[in-house]
């Protein structure tokens, strides 16, 4: 498949997930929306890593083979992430009953 | 010996940073011994350089020290430049400085030691400045010793500063000599764009082939500075008021220092001079207008120190006659001959002024003969060269620029002889005034008049001999042949101008002439002054055309008329409508403006996480948005 | 249209779709369902891409483990109901229109791009497979696969610091 196709719905992706974090305002959607923005990038990575293999592949038998280990490691990374992430939110349930993040606005006091 | 040339303006600094900074604990002695050892040793550097320059076949040399400012094709080094006219002065400011520092050191003795230390030290500054403008090889050294002597007066002028009115005449002092400096700023400055230099040599050798108006300008304008710190008209007024200092002060100033800075630079630059004539004119007008508007001022003074400036500002004017006409050697003759006879006078003033008990008012003295021979005879003698009586010093020096003035143009001949008459008559209406007749102070002033200590008689008896003797370094040609050793030591630095002028000696028999006329006229005043208040002082108030001399010609209100009063009034205009209203405005505005916008701004700051992305992804569109319209 | 077309738009619109549909559906437990399925369809087009391996573990930790987490975490909060409050109209009417300005910014950048000549190779194609990313990995990747495994560690201690009483 020719590689903008990739790109245009990886950016598309990626899009829909900024505007699910600008309008929502329940702090486990937003933690999705942040994953799929992530999600979005991996595939991207995984399309150049693959087009980067056809056309190298004579010169380097595993050329590309980078893209799809970091997509390992992005993965890696969101796993961590999310444990910590959540358990952020649990505590901030735990504290103000909501998962609101307009209710996180006590910072600024 | 000339490549330690820079210790002698490095001592006095010394002496002024020890002083000024350990004037707190400091002894009233070792100040004393301090402030006047500096000065010696730079003179005795000075004496060995002076006797090295005197030799036959003496080369001017350039001490180059470091590099001062170094931009593009401007090279403006931090060097001195020792030749004959350099070393001249720098005898004339150590010698006179050295012996008015050791009259100091009695004459200020009451001053508290703190004070006394802050007198020295100043002192100290004031002949530092002097030494770097006379040692400076280009225009930007000699400006920053300019700047100096200027600063050093206000503060000397000052010193007494809790006296509302001398602090007055320090701060007149000041902005008059900086009108003056202005001119000369912008002098430097039109020669760096015109010669691409300001150094001495160098712009000397591009001189020659410049257009006469640009040259007219430039030495216009250095005039200008020189009328400012030489007291000549427009800017002349702020000397007589410098009487506010302490009596040494004075003599420093009008002597040795200072005043004679003007004609030293005009001096240095005479081949600038010499190639404009219209500056020339200028410059003898000037010399002349002052000569006889300070010399008539001076008639009708009843203050000791007035009288003695407004006469320095008339001798100024002589001096300028002499550079006007092309008399290089006669001014700086007169210079010299000057710093020995004006610093005995004013010596002697503050000799008995201090008898006196602070009194200045000759009205108020009189009879002082009997009681302090030392100053009355020195006095007596200075008052014989001031006068140009043969063969007092200032005879010599002013019948050469008399002279050559002569050949220039009779007229200017004729008013000089009017000056000098008048000089004659004033001088001798001091001395008779005050050291003759009757004393006429108070009984208590009377039980207190005594001869000064020996550190003031001392120096006065050592420039009374130099007022005497001076002048026979300058015999006239026609009196011995070759006995203008002057002359003869000096020609180097003027001999390019010579060259120009290439001025006939007048025939022997004029000069007899003209001199006998000046003598006869000299010693007319003298006698008729001496007649007329040996016995009889000029008590009355003045009336008449008297008032107008007595009152200086007004010149001080005509200034406060047309140029302090108007622009008080614009001073007083801009601080109660433009202040208030603009600047004032303009500052609260930008506050109002700054308030009012911050606290738009922080509206932003609301601590929604929602609004903080909102941003952050308006930011990004922006930041993408000029990366692709804007790139290149 | 190959196979590979079909299959490569059919899953390409199952993704936008779904991502909307995280976005727009009130019920988050609806929200994470639909995750799913953009999980999925991305899975998809790993395989799609011959990055078998990658595709699997995607499907293990996002859409099972990861996902399940969050699953477990609403259903605990009990945020199963729309309880979201309306948020302000204007705000999110401006966060759309953001969001769509940047993807107009990034479209208008890289419409321009000379990548229409690249391909990406699709089914076919060794190096997705887990025989060469595995000696990848632990040749030349194995620190950068330790270390990943303290950041593992250190992670699990702070969810558990965070997440326990005081």
């Amino acid at each position: 498949m020719p590689i903008n196709y990739y790109i245009f719905l990886a950016v598309t992706l990626f899009c829909i997930g900024v505007t699910g974090v600008l309008t929502r305002r329940n702090a486990i959607i937003i933690f999705m929306c942040i994953e799929l923005m992530l999600n979005a990038v991996n595939l991207l990575l995984v399309a150049f890593s693959k087009m980067h293999y056809q056309e190298m592949v004579k010169l380097n038998p595993t050329a590309g083979i980078d893209g799809q280990l970091f997509v390992f490691f992005i993965m890696v990374v969101a796993a961590a992430e999310v444990s910590v992430g959540l358990a952020i939110i649990v505590m901030m349930y735990r504290n103000t009953h909501s998962v609101d993040v307009n209710f996180l606005n006590r910072l600024k006091h | 010996m000339i490549h330690l040339v820079w210790l002698v303006p490095v001592l006095p600094l010394a002496g002024f940073l020890i002083l000024g900074l350990g004037r707190n604990n400091l002894s009233k002695a070792l100040t004393g011994l301090m402030g006047s050892g500096v000065i010696l040793a730079s003179f005795v550097i000075s004496l060995l350089i002076f006797l090295e320059v005197k030799q036959e076949g003496f080369v001017p040399v350039t001490v180059s020290l470091s590099e001062f400012i170094n931009a593009g094709k401007l090279q403006i080094p931090f060097a001195f430049q020792v030749d004959q006219l350099s070393t001249l002065f720098l005898l004339i400011i150590t010698g006179v400085g050295f012996l008015i520092h050791v009259y100091s050191t009695s004459y200020m003795h009451e001053e508290e030691a703190p004070h006394f230390a802050r007198y020295f030290a100043y002192l100290n500054l004031f002949v530092f400045s002097m030494l770097l403008l006379v040692l400076g090889a280009n225009y930007v050294i000699m400006f920053i010793g300019w700047e100096g002597v200027g600063l050093c007066s206000y503060l000397l002028i000052g010193f007494w500063f809790k006296n509302l009115e001398y602090g007055n005449a320090a701060k007149k002092a000041f902005i008059m000599n900086r009108i003056g400096d202005l001119g000369f700023l912008i002098a430097v400055f039109w020669m760096i764009n015109q010669f691409g230099s300001v150094t001495f040599g160098e712009v000397f050798a591009k001189a020659q082939g410049t257009p006469i108006a640009v040259l007219t300008g430039i030495t216009l304008l250095l005039f200008v500075g020189a009328t400012g710190k030489s007291a000549q008209i427009p800017l002349y007024t702020w000397l007589p008021d410098a009487m506010a200092g302490p009596t040494p002060v004075s003599a420093l100033i009008h002597a040795a220092t200072m005043v004679t800075a003007g004609i030293y630079m005009i001096a240095r630059s005479n081949i600038l001079y010499t190639l404009s004539p219209v500056t020339q004119t200028v410059v003898a007008l000037t010399g002349l207008a002052t000569a006889i508007l300070a010399a008539s001022i001076a008639l009708k003074q009843n203050d000791i120190k007035k009288v003695l400036a407004y006469s320095t500002v008339s001798q100024l004017g002589y001096m300028f006659i002499g550079l006007g006409v092309g008399a290089y050697t006669g001014a700086v003759f007169h210079v010299m001959t000057h710093a020995f006879f004006k610093a005995l006078l004013f010596l002697g003033a503050g000799s008995v002024i201090h008898a006196m008990g602070g009194e200045q008012d000759i009205r108020k003295m009189g009879g002082l003969k009997a009681y302090m021979p030392v100053t009355r005879w020195t006095f007596l003698l200075a008052c014989l060269a001031i006068a140009g009586i043969p063969p007092f010093s200032g005879f010599f020096s002013k019948d050469e620029i008399l002279s050559a003035a002569y050949a220039k143009n009779p007229v200017y001949y004729a008013i000089g002889v009017a000056g000098a008459l008048m000089t004659a008559f004033y001088m001798f209406r001091l001395y008779a005034t005050t050291f003759l007749g009757d004393f006429r102070g108070t009984a208590h002033q009377k039980d207190h008049l005594h001869e000064s200590p020996s550190a003031i008689t001392i120096p006065l008896i050592v420039l009374a001999a130099l007022s005497v003797t001076g002048g026979l370094i300058g015999m006239p040609e026609v009196f011995v042949k070759n006995g203008h050793l002057l002359e003869h030591f000096l020609e180097p630095v003027f001999a390019a101008s010579y060259k120009i002028q290439q001025a006939e000696p007048a025939p022997a028999s004029k000069e007899l002439t003209l001199m006998a006329i000046s003598v006869g006229v000299a010693l007319l005043g003298a006698l008729y002054a001496w007649s007329r208040f040996r016995k009889k002082p000029d008590l009355a108030e003045a009336t008449g055309f008297g008032k107008v001399l007595a009152n200086k010609w007004y010149v001080d209100e005509i200034y406060n008329a047309i140029i302090v009063k108007p622009l008080d009034a614009l001073a007083s205009f801009f601080n109660s409508f433009f202040e208030k209203n603009v600047i004032d405005g303009l500052v609260n505005g930008v506050g109002r403006a700054v308030r009012y916008g911050s606290r738009q701004i922080r509206l932003m700051q609301s601590g929604q996480v929602g609004g903080y992305v909102l941003l952050m992804v308006i930011g990004m569109v922006v930041l993408f948005l000029v990366q692709i319209f804007f790139k290149k | 249209m190959g196979i590979t077309q079909i299959l490569f738009w059919s899953l390409s619109v199952l993704a936008l779709f779904s991502a909307i549909m995280v976005v727009v559906s009130r019920n988050p437990v609806h929200s994470v369902l639909w995750l799913i399925m953009v999980f999925f369809a991305i899975s998809g087009h790993y395989i799609l891409l011959n990055a078998q391996f990658l595709a699997i573990v995607n499907l293990i930790v996002y859409a099972g483990a990861i996902m399940v987490l969050f699953l477990f975490v609403i259903m605990l909060m009990n945020l199963n109901a729309d309880t979201e409050p309306q948020k302000n109209k204007w705000l999110k009417i401006a966060g759309v229109i953001s969001g769509g300005a940047l993807l107009l910014v990034f479209v208008a950048a890289l419409k321009n791009v000379d990548a229409k000549a690249h391909v990406a190779q699709v089914a076919r194609g060794d190096i997705g497979l887990i025989h060469n990313l595995g000696i990848a990995l632990f040749h030349d990747y194995v620190v950068p696969f330790e270390i990943s495994s303290v950041l593992f560690l250190s992670a699990m201690v702070g969810a558990v610091v965070i997440g326990k009483k005081e």
